[in-house]
């Protein structure tokens, strides 16, 4: 795109403004995590002297190694179930024919409407009945299958022309070969965004993480988070931030190294 | 020996109308055997019903003499090309060409050597390392063709291969896939809207019209003899004029369209249909230029077309018909003029008033055939 240089000037102040404002609470948390609590209380923005305390005291309270280790498996379950999950059942939409197959796609995204919420206490009877609470495989199992993921996948596998399953199945490739040698490769930059999207959300999972498990040994840092911050009486804002950024730092690395990933994708995408 | 047969094939997508009508034809081994009509004739669903790609409603097919209804495709020994050559995107050259092979059981050595082979025979020697992307449509056309041939498929199915690329390309290809389906013994099915490229590839042809066969038969044969109007007009290029034509005056003239009047010589007489009303057929090569005194008939000029050979001259003002003629050399003639011209009723082929079909062709054409062989 090309600019006059007085609207690109205009153009970068407006974003480099809109960068800041989005990233206040990072950069004011950030700071906060490397100040000691007299500074917080007092609601400093610069520390007025840095100091690791809170790191060292974020990690001696709690087992944090451990969530983080218990939500980098739980992520990675969620992440590669849903993959192999919504990919199946993607391309059975779009290249298996059989009667009803629209409507059950329908319905299929219409589960989409039902907040997890909603069906959290089934989720909660079904995984206790099968004695999974306070186990990894019960912390994931609810979300291995995702109609969003299904929906994705197929409006990408649509793009691929049916031309090309006529040639495999003339050539004598079966169904699960032409997934696996055509379908999976050509829908790579999908799969990444959705790995990816689905890595994030579980990652960020709350609600589900803190019902199904009663110890620390299969916590993950989201709830490990919210225990730093209400064992005492006055929170230590310094300590809650230092957790944060500790969480937080896997999720950048991810999208840091996804994001390349992602470009190419979608570059090999559009060329035709 | 038949490689392909079908007895009463029909295919219906709703059980009420069919899009294909009992159809009957038998293919021969080694035979270049072209499928044409125009879009929506069914051709390219008889074509992948033949493929395995989509189910006969009723009728038996068989591929080497066994039935094959329910065969699914890869049973079939067949090779197919698609009209956008369903070539995959993240796949070199070299690996889409040896695409199935491993499913077929072909080992290693005899991997490599068929592509050594096949890149050579097809000019793809230097392109097999990259990805389709980079190719030309051209080059795109050839890995297709490559990996067809190279499967070693006796039956090669191809679906209007060549309509993507332009004239020129086109007009290579052409000679290229007639080359090569000599030189490999291939039997071959090729669907093409284009009759031209069916008329200069095909042994023999069908032509489709609403998933019902109008004629098979020789190229020449189709152009000669068209069996009714739908293959006259769409056989040949310019097609072949039409009219409405009557006899009168106690079988001793023929007028067209109420415009043109002949007279009939006894020779005539005893070549012509003896029905009142029937529908000619003359081709554009037929209306010959005249010097004045010679002619026939005098045509207005609607428009011309100069092909440096030949010229491409269209009158009009015979009844509501458009009539074009086919002159060789070039002819200065603009639209509005009056020109005269020499037809000739030796020309004529005579349809069927009513139904259009083939009632008698001209017999000046037939015994030209007799002496060219």
């Amino acid at each position: 795109m090309r600019l006059a240089l007085s609207n690109k000037i205009i153009l970068y102040l407006l974003l480099t403004l809109s960068a800041v404002i989005l990233f206040l609470p990072i950069l004011f948390a950030f700071f906060m995590s490397f100040m000691g609590s007299q500074d917080a209380l007092l609601g400093k923005i610069l520390p007025s002297h840095w100091t690791l305390e809170n790191y060292e005291e974020a990690f001696r309270r709690l087992p944090l190694l451990r969530f983080l280790f218990n939500s980098v498996l739980i992520s990675l379950m969620i992440m590669i179930g849903q993959l192999i999950f919504s990919s199946l059942a993607a391309y059975a939409f779009v290249f298996l024919k059989f009667k009803g197959r629209e409507t059950l796609f329908f319905l299929f995204v219409a589960t989409m409407m039902i907040p997890f919420e909603a069906s959290i206490i089934p989720n909660f009877q079904t995984i206790k009945a099968l004695n999974l609470i306070d186990t990894y495989p019960g912390l994931a199992l609810p979300f291995l299958a995702t109609a969003f993921g299904t929906f994705l996948l197929r409006q990408t596998f649509k793009q691929i022309p049916i031309e090309l399953r006529e040639a495999s199945e003339i050539a004598g490739k079966g169904h699960f070969k032409f997934y696996l040698t055509v379908v999976l490769p050509i829908a790579k930059s999908s799969l990444v965004t959705l790995g990816i999207y689905s890595f994030l959300s579980a990652w960020n999972m709350y609600l589900w993480p803190l019902l199904s498990t009663t110890n620390d040994q299969v916590r993950t840092v989201q709830i490990g988070l919210k225990e730093l911050q209400s064992q005492e009486q006055v929170n230590q804002w310094g300590v809650v931030m230092a957790g944060a950024m500790v969480v937080a730092i896997p999720t950048l690395i991810l999208l840091f190294i996804g994001q390349k990933k992602l470009q190419k994708g979608l570059a090999e995408g559009a060329l035709k | 020996m038949k490689q392909v047969e079908m007895i009463d094939i029909s295919k219906s997508y709703d059980k009420q109308t069919n899009v294909l009508n009992d159809i009957n034809l038998s293919i021969n081994k080694g035979e270049f055997f072209v499928l044409v009509g125009p879009s929506g004739c069914g051709k390219s669903t008889l074509l992948r019903m033949v493929a395995g790609l989509e189910e006969i409603t009723s009728g038996l097919l068989t591929i080497n003499g066994e039935p094959a209804n329910h065969l699914p495709p890869k049973e079939r020994k067949l090779s197919m090309v698609f009209q956008n050559y369903a070539l995959y995107p993240h796949l070199t050259v070299e690996q889409n060409i040896l695409f199935g092979l491993d499913v077929k059981k072909v080992n290693k050595e005899e991997r490599k050597r068929r592509l050594k082979e096949t890149a050579e025979m097809i000019g793809l020697t230097d392109l097999l390392k990259r990805k389709p992307k980079e190719l030309s449509g051209g080059q795109r056309q050839r890995v297709a063709l490559a990996r067809s041939v190279v499967s070693r498929a006796p039956l090669c199915l191809m679906d209007e291969p060549l309509s993507n690329l332009d004239a020129k390309l086109r007009a290579q290809m052409r000679i290229e896939i007639r080359r090569l389906q000599r030189q490999l013994g291939l039997t071959m099915i090729y669907v093409t809207h284009d009759q031209v490229e069916a008329m200069t590839m095909g042994d023999r042809i069908m032509v489709l019209n609403e998933g019902k066969v109008q004629q098979v038969g020789k190229p020449i044969t189709l152009y000669n003899e068209p069996a009714n109007t739908f293959v006259a007009s769409f056989i040949g290029s310019p097609k072949m004029n039409l009219g409405q034509a009557e006899l009168l005056a106690e079988g001793k003239q023929l007028i067209v369209e109420d415009k043109l009047q002949f007279q009939l010589s006894a020779q005539d007489r005893i070549h012509l249909p003896p029905h009142q009303k029937t529908t000619i057929g003359i081709r554009a090569e037929h209306l010959y230029p005249a010097a004045n005194h010679e002619a026939t008939h005098h045509l207005e000029v609607a428009g011309v077309e100069h092909l440096g050979n030949e010229t491409l001259i269209v009158f009009e003002g015979i009844g509501d018909q458009l009539w074009s003629a086919k002159w060789s050399g070039q002819w200065m003639v603009s639209p509005g003029d009056v020109v005269p011209v020499s037809i000739s009723v030796e020309n004529f082929c005579f349809f069927d008033a009513e139904n259009g079909r083939l009632i008698k062709p001209a017999y000046k054409g037939q015994s030209q055939e007799v002496v060219a062989q």
